[in-house]
């Protein structure tokens, strides 16, 4: 989703996690578009996450949807609810359970810049 | 008021050699025949799609290649809850007279007519072509989030969700078109091959070619028609990253609404169509649509209430996990089996005398949901 606005998440290719903030109705998402889908007001605010969260739901894929992916899996698939209070979907870390704090970092993956969440370093 | 006056269904597995358009002409024949009509008769047209004919007409190229010239058509694309939105949308039509007998009809060599990466690639793209798909998520992938979080939420292993997978299976044993007919126990969906965790192999549905199709008229044309008495949708969202929870999705408003349409309690259902993808899928429609304590309906299963001799036998021809899946006709198939069963039709699979069915479909990823109540008339 390649748009001429300045960006800055990993669907752009950046190392970040953007969401959006409505500034009528203070509504926050994490799938980019043009107006605030609870109220509808234009030019919401565009917001970089700190990348910290909390896991929610984790699912290990061991068949891989492509060739080439396949050399890839198993790979561990993880919904994240951000600090930011948006959920979203990345790759975990193994052995990661729900409920885990975890803190985002960025990985190649098919040809691809994506999150990947893991225990936060102590 | 409509009338369900005739269902045809083929048997589902490997078609090989057969098109959609082969499918869905011995579905349809099937259905005008249970009806007792001929081509001819035919006003009103509904259609799905087909992953492996792609096509901007569906609806149009069958008339034309069935043969039937009818007042009304077009094709609806929902996911899996795609045929009972056809249905619904044909009780629409029925009672807005915008026809009198409307052929509904879906089929696809979705098996043997494209590749297995072809299929779990096109179906990766229910996700978020930005968002999720790159991440190499599959359909299994975003059902086992859903099930992760639902063994999370009320302390569950996978034996709980295995019961489902064993209970469909028993119930295709006893049907001669069912894909998947050797026995299974819960240590044999255990051990199958993992697809994405905590789902099998045998917690996830088939790929199968085949062909499903009903006749929805004005009149009452036969002695085994079925009434439909009420209908209703809810749809929520579309990815499951932008679902409100992974435990409420619109399957208690539908099928509410659908009771209330059709001026029935839940009580008074006594016999279920619900979409089984997943094991994971059924539990979560079960528990929702409030026909199962939350976090129970394995246990129920298990216990022998869903089972044909049960206190509501659900999906007495295996559902989507062992009669099959082709698509568009997978949840049909489900209402074919509630037609005979409503009927006293379904010989050896016969589970008493039910009066009232629930139907409950769901495509995406629990994004779009249609419930329907059918009466015995």
């Amino acid at each position: 989703m390649a748009t001429d606005r300045q960006n800055t998440g990993w669907v752009d290719g950046c190392r970040a996690i953007a969401y959006q903030c409505c500034g009528a109705c203070e509504h926050i998402w994490y799938f980019r578009r043009e107006f605030c889908p609870n109220c509808g007001a234009s030019d919401p605010r565009m917001c970089t996450a700190s990348g910290n969260g909390r896991v929610y739901a984790m699912s290990m894929v061991y068949r891989a949807p492509s060739d080439e992916l396949h050399p890839h899996a198993p790979y561990l698939i993880v919904m994240v609810d951000t600090d930011e209070g948006f959920r979203m979907m990345a790759h975990g870390d193994p052995l990661l359970a729900i409920g885990d704090r975890v803190r985002a970092r960025f990985i190649e993956f098919g040809g691809r810049l994506i999150p990947r969440f893991g225990k936060p370093e102590t | 008021m409509s009338w369900i006056s005739g269902v045809g269904l083929t048997r589902y597995g490997k078609h090989p050699g057969r098109s959609t358009l082969d499918l869905m002409s011995d579905a349809a024949g099937l259905a005008l025949a249970d009806a007792g009509l001929e081509r001819s008769d035919v006003d009103g047209l509904i259609c799905g799609y087909s992953m492996t004919m792609p096509h901007l007409m569906l609806s149009t190229l069958f008339a034309e290649h069935f043969g039937i010239r009818p007042s009304y058509a077009h094709a609806i694309q929902l996911g899996g809850a795609t045929g009972f939105a056809m249905a619904m949308a044909a009780h629409l039509v029925i009672e807005s007279r915008a026809a009198r007998n409307v052929l509904v009809v879906a089929g696809e060599n979705r098996l043997t007519g494209q590749s297995r990466d072809s299929a779990i690639q096109t179906l990766a793209q229910v996700g978020h072509v930005d968002y999720e798909v790159p991440l190499g998520a599959t359909i299994p992938a975003y059902y086992g989030l859903v099930a992760s979080r639902y063994m999370y939420r009320y302390g569950l292993d996978e034996r709980d969700l295995a019961h489902l997978a064993v209970l469909m299976r028993s119930h295709a044993q006893a049907h001669p078109g069912a894909q998947f007919r050797t026995g299974i126990d819960v240590d044999a969906v255990l051990s199958s091959r993992p697809i994405a965790s905590p789902l099998k192999l045998l917690d996830c549905c088939p790929v199968s070619d085949g062909g499903a199709a009903f006749v929805i008229s004005r009149d009452p044309l036969n002695e085994h028609r079925v009434r439909i008495r009420g209908a209703a949708q809810a749809h929520t969202h579309q990815h499951v990253s932008a679902a409100p929870t992974l435990s409420e999705f619109g399957a208690g408003i539908s099928s509410t609404g659908a009771l209330q349409a059709a001026d029935v309690q839940l009580e008074d259902i006594d016999y279920l169509a619900i979409y089984d993808s997943f094991t994971i899928t059924l539990a979560i429609l079960l528990e929702e649509i409030g026909l199962a304590p939350r976090g129970q309906s394995g246990e129920l299963a298990c216990s022998g209430y869903f089972s044909r001799g049960g206190k509501l036998p659900l999906n007495t021809h295996g559902g989507l996990l062992s009669y099959g899946h082709c698509g568009v006709g997978g949840a049909m198939a489900h209402l074919a089996e509630a037609h005979l069963q409503l009927t006293g039709r379904a010989s050896e699979r016969q589970a008493g005398t039910p009066r009232l069915a629930l139907l409950h479909g769901d495509g995406g990823v629990l994004s779009s949901h249609v419930s329907m109540v059918l009466e015995a008339g």
